[in-house]
């Protein structure tokens, strides 16, 4: 396999996938775990390590990509925004995310002005170079909320706002953990959003649920050695948190950080698309910063959007299965048929974190085995 | 975006940093960062900020992932993002 050649260390990601096989041999059974990124899906997906997993373990992406499982009436509410001539700010991934009538994408082709940006500042900036109101349709999980947050503790100019759809990953995977039937045994834990609020802050987590989490770094080899680790814990039935990314990731965390996270926003309960309610799930902006709240500034009209139905495909989406870990994205009728990268009927075909896309750029389950039948 | 991007600090001045990126020198923040930073430390910027300090022993460790990405093709998934993470700076 050419990928290989790209570990650093073959000959430890060798040792590691027989060390998993071992483990799972000695449990005897399926085991399923899931991880919570769409970084940890690229890098399984680019480098092929599902071809090395054992059969008997399941690796499934759940709900790890920030993009996708903004809401509808989120998008919604952008797209309502730009028609009313607001100049819209967001992560180019945001552009094409299905809304109930149009994505962004749309709006802008029918004359909304919504400008791509990379960083919150440059939304900043963007504002302070016109007269006109800018809204940051700010998007992303805790890592990138505390950037949103700083911003706006910074100062920002009076034409500036903030429609947040940011998530924040622990209280989700207490759905995943609670849903009925629920396979997942353990969880790896993304590297950089612990880098924010810090490994701790799954310790009650696993007492409330006794499942494992293993926190767990980008490489290849990061990723091998996560998994061994968290299969040894639910082998032992030892349910507890392990940090194996200690270059980025401490107990605590990020302090500062965290400090203007939570001044800024305040956890309140929402949807996630295709997931549930989640309680605490989503970061609003406090009642001090209402000043800099678009849904507080504007008089968002959703309603007068709803007036059509959502189209017929999107009802035929499983996004939501896909992302709660109960589907993979070859159980869906429309994946790489109707529903491909450049015209997307759902999310998790649009953002280059979405299971879908990552799954359609290389070429599905990566499974040797079958690749050679 | 959960990758975010190392880079080297260059110099410093009240919450901006001139980071160095492989030879391409951007704007950080340095708002959030965990720890101080003074020129010759390396961050970690995701969308434009600072979000952690990497330990000087980790450095090596972190920089050879980005460098494999950033030496394959531009279609990849994983690299286009650690490319719009050097875009977030300014």
């Amino acid at each position: 396999m050419s990928n290989e050649l790209q570990f650093r260390d073959p000959a430890l990601a060798r040792g590691m996938a027989a060390t998993l096989a071992r483990q799972l041999e000695a449990i005897g059974r399926k085991v399923a775990v899931m991880h919570v990124c769409g970084s940890h899906e690229q890098a399984i997906a680019k480098f092929g390590l599902r071809s090395l997993f054992p059969k008997q373990l399941e690796v499934i992406m759940g709900p790890g990509c920030p993009v996708c499982v903004t809401d509808t009436p989120e998008v919604d509410e952008g797209v309502v925004l730009a028609r009313d001539g607001v100049r819209i700010a967001t992560f180019g991934d945001m552009l094409k995310v299905p809304g109930t009538v149009q994505s962004l994408a749309d709006a802008q082709a029918s004359g909304g002005r919504i400008e791509v940006v990379y960083s919150p500042k440059q939304a900043v900036d963007l504002a302070r170079s016109t007269a006109e109101e800018v809204v940051l349709f700010a998007t992303g999980f805790e890592t990138t909320a505390v950037a949103t947050a700083a911003v706006i503790l910074d100062d920002p100019p009076p034409n500036f706002s903030v429609l947040s759809a940011h998530k924040y990953i622990p209280p989700v995977m207490e759905i995943v953990a609670e849903m009925p039937g629920s396979r997942i045994e353990g969880f790896l834990a993304a590297g950089h959003a612990a880098t924010i609020t810090g490994w701790g802050v799954f310790e009650d987590f696993v007492q409330r649920h006794g499942v494992p989490v293993v926190v767990a770094g980008f490489e290849p080899n990061d990723i091998l050695a996560g998994l061994v680790e968290l299969v040894e814990l639910v082998r032992n039935r030892t349910p507890r948190v392990v940090n194996m990314f200690p270059r980025c990731v401490t107990r605590d965390g990020n302090l500062p950080a965290q400090e203007q996270l939570w001044r800024v926003f305040q956890p309140t309960g929402g949807r996630w698309r295709g997931i549930a309610h989640v309680p605490n799930g989503n970061l609003r902006l406090r009642d001090e910063f209402a000043h800099l709240d678009a849904r507080k500034r504007f008089t968002i009209d959703l309603p007068s959007l709803w007036d059509y139905a959502p189209p017929q495909l999107a009802r035929q989406c499983i996004c939501g299965d896909i992302m709660a870990g109960i589907a993979n994205p070859k159980d869906c009728r429309l994946f790489n048929r109707e529903c491909v990268p450049e015209n997307p009927v759902g999310a998790c075909m649009v953002s280059n974190e979405g299971t879908c896309k990552i799954w359609h750029l290389y070429g599905g389950v990566p499974d040797l085995e079958e690749a050679s039948a | 975006m959960c990758l975010g991007v190392p880079g080297r600090v260059i110099d410093v001045d009240g919450w901006t940093a001139t980071v160095d990126f492989w030879g391409v020198r951007k704007q950080v923040l340095l708002n959030i960062v965990d720890e101080p930073v003074a020129p010759g430390d390396y961050i970690l910027n995701h969308v434009g900020f600072a979000i952690r300090r990497i330990p000087p022993e980790s450095v090596a460790e972190t920089l050879a992932l980005y460098e494999m990405l950033l030496g394959d093709d531009t279609a990849d998934l994983m690299t286009s993002d650690v490319r719009g993470e050097i875009a977030g700076t300014s």
